[in-house]
């Protein structure tokens, strides 16, 4: 029953998504407005990215919606437990995109981790990987910039969180988990699977987007105005001075500001779309969504509760690093 | 009935506790709600992903806000 609403549910999307470039243009025809006017460019580019955008996002949400159902933080963790760092940085890191996470969990989760005997360093990959390169944030940069800023994003993303764990892990930090967490008994990383069936997981995928989009809708429609309204009022290069390739400074700022911002990727969306659109460079507008969306004093805040000023200060430092190196390297390539 | 939210107080810990309470009261059925704040507490109950939710001393759902059918099944499966 479920799976048959489903299989309509898609058939109705594909229809819908190829008719949407015509009928943004006969939405526009019926405007008192010119086409080939800025306005009227304007208008038909809100009124096609839009809906593609949204229709996008809905899609990909509905099928992680799916996949987050075979990947519960209880597996990832028993997936990682026990191995040696290296490789697990490269799972956990990969593993971040696939596990649900909401950033109010961030600290249970470190705890379950790190009890259940997943290395910290590995814990961090997870930690830095999951709220950064996740679907949202994937396809929001795919629907508005192309699929190459996209994998672009992961790539880095994915760079930033293995490494930047894998540091961690070198340093050898245990010592400045707070005391209450190390004394806490080690648990074992068992888990079982409740016999979830196929129409839960369907379940799942709708409410995933009853709730995720329902949630980013506004941001959206917000970059996608944005985006629009710039277009002719601002001078093409009105950042290329301040934030283009030539001003090396601009990456270290991009991230400083990025810090106390706190919000999720698609928060963050309208004014990456603002800056790439006026010239700024690409690694720069990358290095301050990573800032953002992984470093904020919120979750610095929360995660003091578990780890020593010591160790907070050194995971901030590797992943400001990290995202550094990032948009330098992308600035210098591209 | 004896339930409890294990939840740091994120939005979705509260939407957790008011859909409860929610259907509870459309069912009649008498709950006592707790929510359980401390990191400490939570995590004692083997959680990691919060909002969960714990009858009666065993834990029944992690992560998320669980839908209406799950919380009636709760209610009529342990009244």
């Amino acid at each position: 029953m479920l799976y048959v609403s489903w299989c309509r549910t898609r058939v109705a999307w594909l229809a819908l998504y190829q008719a949407l470039a015509p009928a943004s243009e006969a939405l526009v025809a019926t405007l008192p407005v010119d086409r080939a006017s800025h306005l009227g460019g304007a208008l038909q580019f809100f009124f096609y990215d839009t809906p593609k955008v949204l229709m996008l996002l809905t899609g990909v949400v509905f099928v992680m919606g799916m996949i987050n159902s075979y990947f519960t933080p209880e597996r990832t963790r028993a997936l990682l437990a026990g191995r040696t760092e290296g490789v697990a940085n490269v799972m956990a890191a990969s593993l971040g995109i696939v596990t649900p996470f909401c950033s109010c969990s961030a600290v249970p989760l470190f705890i379950g981790f790190v009890q259940a005997g997943v290395p910290l360093g590995v814990t961090f990959s997870f930690l830095i990987s999951a709220p950064m390169v996740n679907e949202v944030a994937l396809t929001l940069l795919f629907g508005m910039f192309g699929w190459k800023v996209a994998l672009l994003y992961m790539g880095l993303g994915l760079s930033v969180a293995i490494l930047a764990g894998w540091t961690i892990g070198r340093l050898k930090m245990e010592a400045y988990l707070e005391d209450w967490v190390r004394d806490m008994p080690k648990t074992s990383a068992q888990f079982e699977d409740a016999g979830v069936t196929l129409a839960d997981r369907v379940q799942g995928g709708f409410a995933a987007v009853r709730e995720i989009v329902g949630k980013v809708w506004p941001y959206i429609l917000g970059g996608i105005a944005l985006g629009a309204l710039i277009h002719g009022y601002v001078p093409e290069d009105f950042m290329v001075s301040f934030m283009g390739k030539d001003a090396w400074w601009s990456v270290p700022l991009a991230v400083i500001i990025g810090v106390p911002m706190y919000t999720n990727a698609a928060g963050v969306i309208p004014i990456v779309q603002a800056l790439l659109a006026k010239g700024a460079a690409l690694g720069t507008v990358l290095a301050f969504m990573m800032s953002v969306i992984a470093l904020s004093l919120p979750e610095m805040i929360i995660l003091r509760k578990v780890l020593k000023i010591r160790l907070i200060a050194t995971f901030v430092a590797v992943v400001a690093t990290g995202i550094l190196l990032v948009g330098f390297v992308f600035n210098a390539v591209l | 009935m004896d339930i409890k939210v294990l939840g740091t107080g994120c939005a979705n810990c509260k939407n957790t506790i008011a859909l409860i309470d929610q259907v509870a009261k459309a069912r009649g059925v008498s709950v006592t709600l707790e929510k359980v704040e401390e990191l400490r507490a939570i995590m004692g109950y083997g959680v990691m992903s919060t909002p969960g939710v714990v009858i009666n001393g065993k834990v029944v759902h992690a992560g998320g806000v669980p839908s209406r059918d799950k919380i009636e099944q709760w209610l009529t499966a342990t009244a």
